[in-house]
């Protein structure tokens, strides 16, 4: 679809170049770590070495003689102000910091106040803290036995360590089409713990201004208003009101789910900066940030279909336990404690379908936030994805037939899931059919053949995906009772320029950007003369912020919205411009025209200087409005990959060849940011499908705890991503708009699983979980006896 | 802490300043001479979010002590732009929408600036394994490499 603004205007569909970018090509970004305040001191954390613990001693005395040294904050100074524990956004409890006991390695003991970072550093060296060791839970099946340990000892009634049980779907139902299948596959998968791992960690600087009573927080979150909204609630009873917080989260490096949560450090700087009056710095080391912040995943997956023997899937049944550590500390919607896992029937129409899931308590950090993924689609996804080859090489029938035997028909939007959702439009065989020409599927066929013959070992996996983002309509929706509208406020000033302010706060994602287009796109003012501020909760209005892909959905339905309040006004002060009634004028992008004498014509930029030098008598002045947007419904993503690998015999190495994104978010934006939107989240597919992974011994030492062995993708594993896309818009977004940040994070994983089982399934290979490596695919060819 | 006394000339100015003998060069960077485009990401020299370059070579400054760049040149990013033109290298990182949440770049730029010193025309290979000691999250690096192609074409 052509662009409806001129270059120069840089509306919909202009591949505009980034207004973020002059500053930090120059150095210029202001990240937290950036943030320098007089009389500034800086916060530093002693962690706990044990899993499990009982503390039955903190001395602090040396640590208090280090030169620098200023103080030394325990969970005992906390309780006396009833801040040790605080609630997580699942209605959960978190330590700020303990009084009894630590649940996990890593966990913070105490925090060390000094003059500078590194005689804080030196405190917290000198901080001697007495242990005595607890039995550790790891294993969240072990967690879930009769007579395990029970580790939330702090919850007077709980008796085990279930955070929850959830289910959804007609289980009798389900049963009783297994009963009844032709075919029955069944697999149990591990989608393992992973960190986000942004290359900026967390930190902030908060300044209590004790003469005005203000706090300000400067923070590396993603959801500033929610996180005020949380301050004043955890600390009300000590006199922080929320009209005096002031939370602003500057340019941020990266954010992916990780800086959703509030983490004790935060709090811990906060309560330094009241008890001191001094600004307190806190940003974290990689290794802490590994270690303590929030994880993603962890789910325990047993999944099973059924079908007709022509591969008419008619079912699908999944149980899954999911370790979320010590505590729910999860960003999940309030009513649903296992996110979007129900998104799990993905492309295909089923009839029934049943999933339940476990939560877990462990002695490992919160997990069970994001990674670049809405709340465990990557999860569905992948379960569905990886059991629909399974099925295939079941029934011996390709894998991208059975996935168009089965697909919801683009007649059938929208279209309700048996779990449900109602997907709001799709073309799930237009995605796969032109990723398929694309790679040229059946001559990658048939090099497979010929290839097999002689002993090489290659694999085409397909995976074709179905995302649901943009929460929520405010009916299902909400984050501790706020619903999940998001908002814009739109100022056009006298000269026909605009400020533009959201709810959502950018991480990279280049809102400054694509807002701005938005703006440019309904009202016609020029992209490059529409300022984007966010982040900061002063004079941003109100919203839940950037995460799941909801900032196109919700953030920016809101600026279509308040822009078209904006045009209906400038079309009453244009029609009195122009003497003639509204009913008479034409708009098109950037002016109103008389019907019939286009000559006769008034720009938004005349109007915007009429607003507030000759409007109607009556009428208020200025160009200004505020939307509040509560979307209809979620949006509904998709798109199919195809993944081409080679492995290599003698070390058992996975190298992607070919990898092609076929991606359907709706109506674009700014196609280069979407492109490279798609780029980094199929990187972040493949890092967990080959490389990342934390884990934890029997004691609960973690494994992947700095990136000496948390293995990023380099520029050297990465393959030269191929992507393009469909489009099919959004019936109910009102720019047909669906989002896209995560998209390739949630398809990609399943594409490269598939690929690597496919190579090796004439060996009798049904499934490797992620991470691929090549320890577990050497193993593999040796125990086949094809290892070199 | 022994003190000692160091000239560090960044971007052309010297610096002279006292500073503790395990004072990291990136913190002298960042906190002393408050040039702060020079980012930390990892404490274990895997990121690069810290490169600048020491006498021309590119190095991880969160592994170099300030005293050891006593009496050398450091250039950093706030060095590229000069006399209000930007280098070819920034400019391709802007055109090919090379960066998305800004925090990688400086160090990314200037490892690849390094790499166009030592090399005019570096293919693909060259410059995926020149810039591998350097981690980005947001791109994917398909579109650094096309950066670092339009420098490398800029500047023939």
């Amino acid at each position: 679809m052509a662009p409806k603004t001129t270059a120069e205007v840089g509306g919909m569909g202009h591949s505009i170049k980034r207004k973020e970018d002059p500053r930090f090509i120059r150095g210029q970004g202001h990240y937290v770590d950036d943030v320098v305040l007089p009389g500034m001191l800086y916060l530093d954390i002693v962690r706990s070495p044990f899993a499990h613990a009982k503390i039955t001693a903190i001395r602090t005395e040396k640590a208090l003689k280090v030169p620098g040294v200023l103080a030394v904050i325990t969970g005992e100074t906390l309780k006396q102000y009833n801040l040790h524990w605080m609630p997580t956004l699942m209605s959960d409890t978190q330590m700020v910091l303990p009084v009894e006991k630590v649940m996990y390695q890593a966990q913070e003991v105490a925090g060390v106040i000094a003059t500078s970072r590194y005689a804080a550093a030196d405190g917290v060296e000198a901080v001697e803290v007495d242990y005595e060791p607890l039995p550790v839970v790891v294993d969240p099946f072990k967690a879930l036995e009769p007579g395990a340990p029970v580790l939330r000892t702090d919850k007077k009634d709980k008796k085990d360590n279930r955070i929850f049980h959830w289910e959804v779907g007609d289980r009798a139902a389900t049963d009783k089409a297994f009963a009844e299948a032709e075919v029955k596959v069944q697999q149990d998968m591990y989608i393992p713990r992973i960190h986000v791992a942004s290359i900026e960690t967390c930190g902030c600087v908060a300044d209590f201004d004790r003469v005005r009573g203000k706090l300000t927080v400067y923070m590396t979150t993603q959801a500033p208003h929610a996180i005020r909204t949380v301050v004043a609630l955890v600390a009300g009873h000590v006199g922080l009101s929320e009209e005096k917080i002031r939370i602003v989260s500057p340019d941020i490096g990266g954010g992916f789910g990780g800086k959703v949560p509030v983490y004790p450090g935060y709090v811990i700087a906060i309560a330094a900066s009241v008890v001191t009056g001094h600004p307190v710095k806190w940003i974290e080391d990689r290794m802490e940030n590994l270690q303590a912040d929030s994880f993603a995943r962890d789910y325990h997956i047993h999944a099973e279909l059924a079908a007709k023997k022509d591969g008419t899937m008619t079912a699908m049944r999944i149980k899954t336990v999911a370790d979320h550590g010590y505590t729910d500390a999860a960003a999940n919607p309030s009513k649903f404690p296992a996110g979007m896992f129900s998104i799990c029937t993905g492309a295909y129409g089923f009839k029934n379908a049943f999933a339940e899931v476990d939560g877990v308590y462990t002695n490992k950090p919160p997990g069970g936030i994001a990674y670049r993924c809405s709340f465990r689609v990557t999860e569905a996804v992948h379960t569905i994805e990886r059991m629909t080859d399974v099925l295939a090489q079941e029934l011996k029938v390709d894998p991208a037939d059975l996935r168009f035997k089965n697909f919801i028909p683009p007649d059938q939007f929208p279209y309700h899931s048996v779990l449900g959702w109602d997907y709001d439009s799709g073309n799930y065989a237009g995605a796969l059919k032109k990723a398929m020409d694309i790679i040229g599927y059946a001559a990658l066929r048939k090099e497979q053949a010929e290839k097999r013959k002689k002993g090489e070992l290659m694999g085409i996996g397909i995976s074709s995906f179905v995302e649901i983002v943009g929460a929520g309509p405010s009916k299902h929706f909400d984050i501790l009772g706020i619903k999940m509208f998001d908002s814009c406020e739109i100022r056009v000033h006298p000269t026909g320029k605009a400020t533009a302010r959201f709810g959502t706060k950018s991480q990279g994602q280049g809102h400054e950007t694509t807002y701005a287009q938005i703006v440019a796109e309904e009202l016609g003012i020029p992209a490059a003369h529409v300022e984007v501020e966010a982040g900061d909760t002063d004079t941003a209005p109100y919203g839940l912020g950037t995460y799941a892909s909801r900032s196109t959905p919700v953030a920016g339905a809101a600026g279509a919205m308040a822009a078209r309040k904006i045009r209906d006004k400038a079309k009453k002060i244009a029609a009195y411009l122009l003497e003639v009634s509204e009913d008479d004028l034409v708009w098109e992008p950037g002016k109103f025209s008389v019907k019939g004498a286009p000559q006769k014509s008034k720009t938004i930029q005349e109007i915007a200087f009429a607003a507030y030098t000759n409007h109607p008598q009556g009428m208020e002045a200025g160009l200004e409005a505020v939307d509040y947007y509560d979307p209809p419904n979620l949006t509904f993503p998709f798109g199919s990959y195809i993944c081409v690998v080679d492995i290599d015999r003698g070390t058992g190495m996975v190298k992607i060849r070919r990898f092609v994104a076929v991606d359907d978010c709706g109506n674009i934006i700014n196609p280069m940011i979407v492109d490279g939107q798609i780029h980094g989240g199929l990187t972040m597919g493949m890092a967990p499908s080959l490389l990342e992974e934390i884990s934890y011994d029997e004691n609960g030492n973690i494994s992947g705890g700095s990136f000496m062995d948390y293995l990023l993708p380099t520029a050297v594993e990465t393959p030269k991503w191929e992507t393009d896309k469909t489009v099919t818009p959004s019936p109910h977004h009102p720019l047909g708009a669906k989002g896209v940040g995560e998209s390739a994070t949630v398809g990609a994983p399943p594409a490269i699983a598939n690929a690597v089982v496919d190579a090796l399934a004439h060996l009798g290979v049904r499934n490797i979980d992620i991470p691929i490596t090549p320890e577990k695919v050497w193993k593999i060819l040796k125990e086949k006896g094809v290892a070199e | 802490m022994a003190m000692h006394k160091i000239t560090v000339t960044v971007n052309g100015t010297p610096h002279s300043a006292e500073v503790e003998s395990r004072l990291l060069l990136v913190h002298f960077i960042r906190e002393n001479l408050v040039m702060t485009g020079t980012h930390i990401g990892c404490d274990t020299s895997h990121c690069g979010a810290c490169t600048v370059l020491l006498d021309g070579e590119p190095v991880k400054s969160c592994t170099v002590l300030a005293v050891q760049a006593d009496g050398r040149q450091v250039m950093t990013v706030e060095g590229l732009e000069q006399n209000g033109t930007l280098d070819p290298i920034q400019e391709g990182f802007m055109q090919e929408h090379g960066l998305q949440c800004g925090y990688c770049t400086p160090g990314m730029m200037m490892t690849s600036y390094a790499l166009l010193k030592r090399s005019k025309q570096p293919t693909e290979d060259d410059i995926r394994h020149a810039i591998s000691g350097n981690l980005c999250r947001c791109t994917g690096y398909v579109n650094i490499v096309k950066a670092v192609q339009y420098a490398a074409a800029k500047q023939q």
